[in-house]
């Protein structure tokens, strides 16, 4: 058998009082897959995030990480197996520098502890110089080698989002999950970010999940790509597929715009 | 490996020495004032560590103290004439000095731990109501304690405390501050601090490690309560009220949450000035009300921020390179928004 895939989802249901955020929602990611999962405002794709690294328990179904059942384990151990993730509205640490913000993340493979620390021992200084030597590798990656002093609050905001991205790829994952990582950005930026997406696929071997609201750009990335309406997979597939799905146009444009284009909605 | 092990000790090479020389010069009418304001930079560089680097609001630092000061005066009084065999008699009582103070600082410690692994789920006005409870709770217990002595304390301690003690102590406290500071976990600590959603979901084990710095930060607290208790040579619950815990935490908040020379700076300031208007003590609340107001409305980061003094630009020989605001392609800094 081969290596277990490093993210799968199995009819996970998160319910939040009488809401089905999401229902059903399965997806599996193989190893250097990229996906895009899209969908409406409110179609339940933060809520997937949030399922799959710990913010929130499941209501119901399973979460796998390389194999390994992680429901109910909290962020920080997902996160040591291998899921970072970025976030919508950019959840930098402001107040420090962009170094410290990526050295932060490298902290899962720290292996000195307090003692280390107050002692100076060999092994905190020897760790130390790595983690600094690590981060800047990923600050180089994103094109942010000159920031590094910077204070995070103060960088441009294009230049915030990729922060996010070097710093959730020091914790050295497998999946990486990101949240709308071009929000905000022009069309410009959309496409030179997407194309960095790639490069980082193919540079690290990830498989890379990727929300976004703009199809046109997701589907030019992502190999294969679901979509989500009121919680529940309306279509999975290649994107030339899910681009004329009328289910798919529906939920982005409304039924009027289906009836002035005299497509039919094939019934559920 | 030696030269290692040698810059882990450095600061105590030179500054015992220098202690010492200190200790024989410094006159006995101004021994209270350092004994003050060595205590104060214990308390508030170790305070700091909690509310300064990890964010956390702890009002318990007191109640950490009093619990070190008890098992410090206990240990003592229990060596008090037991001389260690083979030893003079001023090294065998500066050891069991020692031993009393980790005696102090351990049990601190564990008071910390019991107290930050419930307590450290909650955040901000509530974290602070409950360490504000135990504060009260340990002292009502001494209190009602006969063999902690009740209301009227112990009595009777031998004076031990001296320049060396509090200079050696407060040295500790702040090379501990700053090596954690430029450390993995002291970054940890301040992931914390900016957003404690991002540091969990950047594999920091938010309250292992809140846990941890509350633990330390308790440990130096309890020191201290050692150093005082030996210093006047009594301990009293009337020493360890929440009124205590407001001044230390008057000094970390007026020094700049999370600036290690902020804490110190403030806590040198206010103790000279405790020690200086001693005379007017009624009106010490009153002052640090004042203080308060006066620098929220100034100054609301404190005297430093988040910075040490070394990162003014007074002090910076060589000023760092200030990139240019736009890169080529990228966004511009007006672009910054904040986000809802």
């Amino acid at each position: 058998m081969s290596a277990p895939n490093p993210l799968e989802l199995e009819r996970v249901t998160m319910r939040f009082g009488g809401l089905k955020a999401l229902s059903a929602f399965s997806l599996v990611m193989r190893p250097r897959e990229l996906v895009g999962l899209i969908g409406p405002n409110g179609a339940g794709k933060t809520t997937a995030f949030n399922a799959i690294t710990g913010v929130y328990r499941p209501s119901e179904g399973d979460v796998r990480v390389a194999g390994e059942r992680v429901n109910g384990r909290r962020p920080h151990e997902i996160c040591a197996r291998g899921v970072a993730r970025t976030f919508q509205n950019i959840r930098l640490f402001k107040e420090l520098t962009a170094l410290d913000n990526v050295r932060i993340a490298c902290h899962a493979q720290a292996t000195s502890g307090f003692f280390d620390a107050l002692f100076l021992t060999g092994r905190h200084r020897s760790e130390e110089a790595r983690i600094v030597a690590r981060a800047e590798g990923y600050l180089e990656v994103m094109g942010l080698a000159d920031r590094r002093d910077e204070i995070a609050k103060g960088l441009p905001y294009g230049e915030q989002r990729r922060l996010e991205i070097a710093r959730a790829l020091a914790t050295d994952p497998k999946v990486l999950c990101l949240d709308e990582p071009a929000a905000g950005m022009n069309a410009g930026e959309k496409t030179e970010l997407m194309q960095l997406i790639r490069g980082i696929r193919d540079r690290f071997g990830l498989a890379i999940l990727v929300i976004e609201h703009d199809m046109r750009l997701v589907m030019g990335v992502s190999e294969r790509m679901l979509v989500l309406d009121h919680g529940v997979t309306i279509a999975e597939g290649a994107p030339e597929a899910i681009r004329k799905d009328p289910k798919v146009i529906e939920a982005y444009l409304g039924d009027a715009y289906l009836e002035e284009k005299h497509i039919e909605v094939p019934p559920a | 490996m030696i030269r290692g092990a040698f810059r882990s000790v450095l600061p105590f090479v030179v500054g015992i020495p220098l202690l010492a020389i200190a200790q024989a010069f410094v006159p006995q009418a101004y021994f209270l004032w350092i004994v003050t304001i060595g205590v104060n930079v214990v308390l508030a560089v170790s305070l700091n560590v909690v509310n300064g680097f990890t964010g956390q609001f702890s009002l318990g630092h007191a109640g950490f103290m009093a619990v070190g000061a008890y098992t410090a005066a206990k240990v003592s009084l229990a060596f008090a004439g037991v001389r260690i065999v083979g030893l003079p008699e001023v090294v065998s009582d500066q050891l069991a000095f020692a031993f009393a103070l980790a005696g102090g600082m351990g049990a601190a410690a564990l008071a910390g731990f019991l107290v930050g692994m419930p307590s450290l789920r909650l955040r901000g006005d509530y974290l602070a109501i409950v360490t504000l409870g135990f504060g009260e709770i340990i002292r009502s217990l001494i209190e009602n304690t006969t063999v902690l002595g009740e209301a009227l304390g112990l009595q009777g301690l031998p004076k031990r405390t001296n320049v060396v003690w509090i200079g050696v102590s407060a040295l500790a406290t702040i090379v501990m501050a700053r090596r954690l500071a430029v450390s993995t976990q002291g970054r940890a600590l301040f992931a914390i601090r900016e957003d404690e959603i991002a540091a969990e979901a950047m594999g920091v084990d938010t309250t292992g490690y809140k846990v941890r710095a509350f633990t330390i930060s308790a440990a130096y607290a309890g020191l201290a309560g050692g150093l005082v208790g030996h210093s006047i040579q009594m301990v009293t619950p009337a020493m360890f009220t929440f009124i205590r815990s407001i001044e230390v935490v008057v000094m970390v908040v007026l020094g700049g949450l999370g600036s290690v020379t902020g804490s110190i700076l403030a806590a040198v300031v206010l103790g000279i000035a405790i020690e200086a208007f001693r005379n007017f003590q009624e009106y010490r609340m009153v002052v640090y009300a004042l203080l308060l107001v006066v620098l929220m409305l100034l100054r609301p980061q404190g005297i430093l921020g988040t910075r040490e003094l070394w990162d003014l630009r007074f002090f910076r020989r060589v000023p760092r390179p200030r990139p240019l605001a736009a890169t080529p392609g990228g966004a511009s800094p007006t672009d910054v928004r904040d986000e809802p």
